[in-house]
């Protein structure tokens, strides 16, 4: 971006009489290019700090956040002010048990006053819908407090319903001294008669704790808070076979001696200082992390939600990334094929006869040009073209051109895309007969856009927005090796999955 | 560390003040004497250290060394730890804050004259394999936040041991000296994790070695931790530590 504005600042100078159609396109450049960078964030106004664990209710879904107060969408795409939670304080978090929403949060701020005082209170809602008539959150009760300068600081709680055992468990605790556990009543969101709490970590914030597969994780924060562009805010885990730890690393390390695992880098990008981790688990395979950045450079610095996919690899957590536009080869994990219009192979000239099998040093030796879409478009058929899946060339009908579609609902913390063809307007849909097919110009119907998953082992799931006339929710899946359908996502299947690859 | 708390309404609008300059060092400094006048805990070092003894002390069973010599914290005010450029540190740490601060071996009860400050050296036992400065300077009622600890210790070594490193942790910022080279800094807004920065190949020498240490923090709790590894990064524990 700074190399686009330099030169147009050069050109601006140099060429007086264009300078208002230059800056225009200056303009009309760095525009998209703050779309490209939203096309990975959340859209709308998704201004937050320390996001709760992202909680569906109604058909909406909801995030808490430090203050008082919190975020909703439709989709899980764009984000907008207007959840309500009172109490104020800090770092909430939510948990569904049973028909109703547990809502943990600290009373203070963390040390600003002076002390490490905190307070951590629990209240009860049967719907998160600040309009719904059953909207009433119950009178808030004392969980865990630190005072006198113990070496804890109550507040950024974290709940767990351990689904082995059905214990209910709060994670809580700052910098300021150890993170702590504390048992919880399921069913009355107040502390355990006589619980004692546990030290599991130090050095963390926005602690949270998790199960998958016989561990149990705990989540945390580390770097720098509340330092805008300069936060360094970074999202660690450790783990352990009881949720009473010892919390270790890849390492070894205990967490309460420091150690740590990356989860979400600081950034690096165009966003900064990663912190809160949520966890939306949507179904077998596919889940979600929620977090803030602290900074969004592209939003004046501002904190906002951001929600990635999430990945599990060798047991350990990790952010992964949305499908960033581009264009790709879309390879089955099935056999390695990669999807293609049903179009005549146009050949490519070969190269020197006899030269191609000797190995002459004085043969001249230069460049092939690729296959141009212009070299092979005329031989294809203008209406709707079918797909399959063949050996990957990267020949024009095998390059897809993948982008978001800005004005279109998403889903849970990705855009809705469409598919078309590297330089064309020729778009992947769906068929009422749930097959595939392409139409000759993208449209933004429904069965053009396409919701694309990151999946928990780093391969992603493809499936439509719909299916003209059918409410089945359907995944481009491989019915054989060279043959592409729609059909049920199976986590445990080669078939459901696809790769994106840059191989242009 | 008060620049990584959370930012409730209130503590923002604090922040946006003292952005302003409407909110002073003073200011913040008065509540948290105010919060300290009014705690209902007796101020003690323990259970986080006990008094020095004589007995031999080796490091603990993961190489940690427990036995050191504390200097009451210096004044160094500081908001916030984002300050702590490696440069910055250099600086304050290459400071002469009082006599033999680079070379002695001070003793039990020695005192130090730092500005207006009378300070005294402290031969303590650490109870947890990391020593934590915030409680040794919270117990003896000192000031706990803006402050810069020295810390002096002696490794007794039976043979030269080549190629070993110092692993250190500490909060925050800290640098660190094997018989008077420099070993490691670290740098930053940083939380103690051990093993955090290693330093490149050392020599210990058969005999007395001296390992001196300078941390500093503004907001949050001070602490370090220190063990020597070998060369397969495994803990050296064959050593005694000693006093003087």
């Amino acid at each position: 971006m700074n190399n686009m504005s330099s030169s147009s600042i050069s050109i601006f100078k140099t060429y007086l009489l264009m300078k208002f159609n230059i800056l225009k396109l200056t303009l009309a450049a760095l525009f998209l290019v703050v779309l490209a960078g939203t096309a990975t964030a959340q859209v709308g106004s998704p201004y937050i700090h320390d996001p709760s664990t992202i909680m569906k209710s109604d058909g909406k879904y909801y995030t808490f956040g430090t203050g008082g107060g919190g975020l909703i969408s439709e989709d899980g795409w764009n984000w907008k002010g207007g959840a309500v939670r009172p109490g104020g304080g800090a770092a909430p978090d939510a948990i569904k048990i049973g028909d109703r929403y547990l809502i943990a949060y600290g009373v203070t701020g963390g040390g600003l006053g002076g002390g490490h005082d905190g307070q951590i209170m629990t209240m009860w809602n049967k719907t998160l819908d600040p309009n719904s008539p059953d909207f009433e959150f119950t009178e808030p009760v004392l969980v865990a407090e630190s005072k006198n300068m113990e070496d804890n600081d109550a507040i950024d709680p974290g709940l767990l319903l351990d689904p082995t055992t059905g214990r209910l468990w709060m994670s809580y605790g700052t910098y300021f001294g150890n993170i702590r556990l504390v048992e919880l009543d399921p069913k009355t969101g107040k502390r355990v008669e006589g619980n004692e709490a546990i030290d599991i970590a130090i050095d963390c914030e926005a602690t949270d704790l998790e199960y998958r597969d016989g561990w149990y994780y705990l989540l945390g924060t580390h770097g720098t808070c509340c330092d805008a562009a300069n936060a360094t805010y970074n999202i660690i885990v450790g783990r352990s076979k009881n949720v009473t730890g010892p919390y270790v690393d890849n390492m070894g390390r205990d967490m309460l001696r420091g150690g740590a695992k990356m989860v979400v880098s600081s950034g690096g990008g165009r966003t900064n200082g990663a912190g809160h981790f949520g966890r939306v688990i949507l179904e077998d395979g596919v889940e979600k992390v929620s977090l803030h950045y602290e900074a969004d450079l592209n939003r004046s610095g501002r904190s906002v939600l951001a929600i990635k996919p999430l990945l599990w690899d060798k047991g350990w957590p990790e952010a992964g990334e949305n499908l960033k536009d581009g264009t790709y080869e879309i390879e089955s994990e099935r056999r390695g094929y990669g999807l293609e219009l049903v179009v005549d192979f146009v050949r490519m000239p070969r190269a020197t006869s006899w030269g191609y099998f000797r190995n002459n040093p004085d043969a001249k030796v230069e460049p092939i040009p690729s296959q141009q879409l212009s070299d092979v478009i005329d031989t294809w058929p203008s209406g709707n073209i079918d797909v399959r899946n063949g050996d990957y060339l990267a020949r024009p009908h095998q390059r897809w051109t993948i982008t978001a579609v800005p004005d279109a609902p998403g889903f849970l913390g990705t855009p809705a895309y469409k598919i078309v063809i590297a330089g064309t307007e020729r778009a992947l849909a769906a068929t009422a007969d749930a097959e595939l097919v392409t139409v000759p110009k993208f449209t933004g119907a429904p069965e053009q856009l396409w919701r694309i998953d990151q999946l928990t082992d780093g391969t992603y799931r493809i499936m439509p927005k719909s299916i003209p006339g059918s409410d089945k929710k359907l995944a481009l899946i491989s019915i054989g090796d060279s043959t592409p359908t729609l059909g049920e996502f199976d986590m445990s299947s080669d078939n459901s999955k696809w790769n994106f690859r840059d191989k242009n | 560390m008060r620049n990584k708390r959370k930012t409730g309404p209130v503590a923002i609008v604090f922040l946006l003040f003292a952005g302003l300059g409407l909110n002073s060092n003073s200011a913040f400094a008065q509540r948290q004497a105010d919060y300290e006048s009014n705690l209902d805990v007796e101020r003690t070092i323990a259970p986080y250290f006990t008094e020095a003894t004589t007995k031999k002390m080796t490091p603990d069973p993961d190489g940690f060394i427990q036995r050191w010599l504390l200097l009451e914290p210096i004044d160094k005010p500081n908001r916030t730890n984002t300050v702590f450029t490696d440069s910055y540190l250099r600086n304050a740490f290459d400071t002469l804050y009082f006599e033999n601060q680079f070379t002695g071996v001070p003793e039990h009860g020695d005192m130090v004259k730092v500005g207006d400050q009378e300070l005294q050296w402290h031969a303590l036992e650490s109870n947890n394999y990391n020593v934590k400065l915030f409680r040794f300077a919270f117990g003896l009622e000192k000031k706990i936040y803006g402050v810069l600890f020295w810390a002096v210790t002696v490794v007794n070594s039976p043979v030269e041991m080549k190629n070993v490193r110092m692993a250190i942790g500490s909060n925050s910022a800290s640098m660190w000296w094997l018989n008077g080279e420099e070993a490691a800094l670290l740098s930053g807004d940083r939380r103690m994790v051990m093993d955090d920065v290693v330093s490149e190949r050392l020599t210990l020498k058969k005999g007395k070695n001296i390992i001196r240490g300078v941390v500093i923090n503004g907001p949050g709790m001070s602490d370090f931790c220190v063990r020597f590894l070998d060369e397969q990064g495994e803990p050296i524990k064959n050593l005694t530590i000693t006093y003087e």
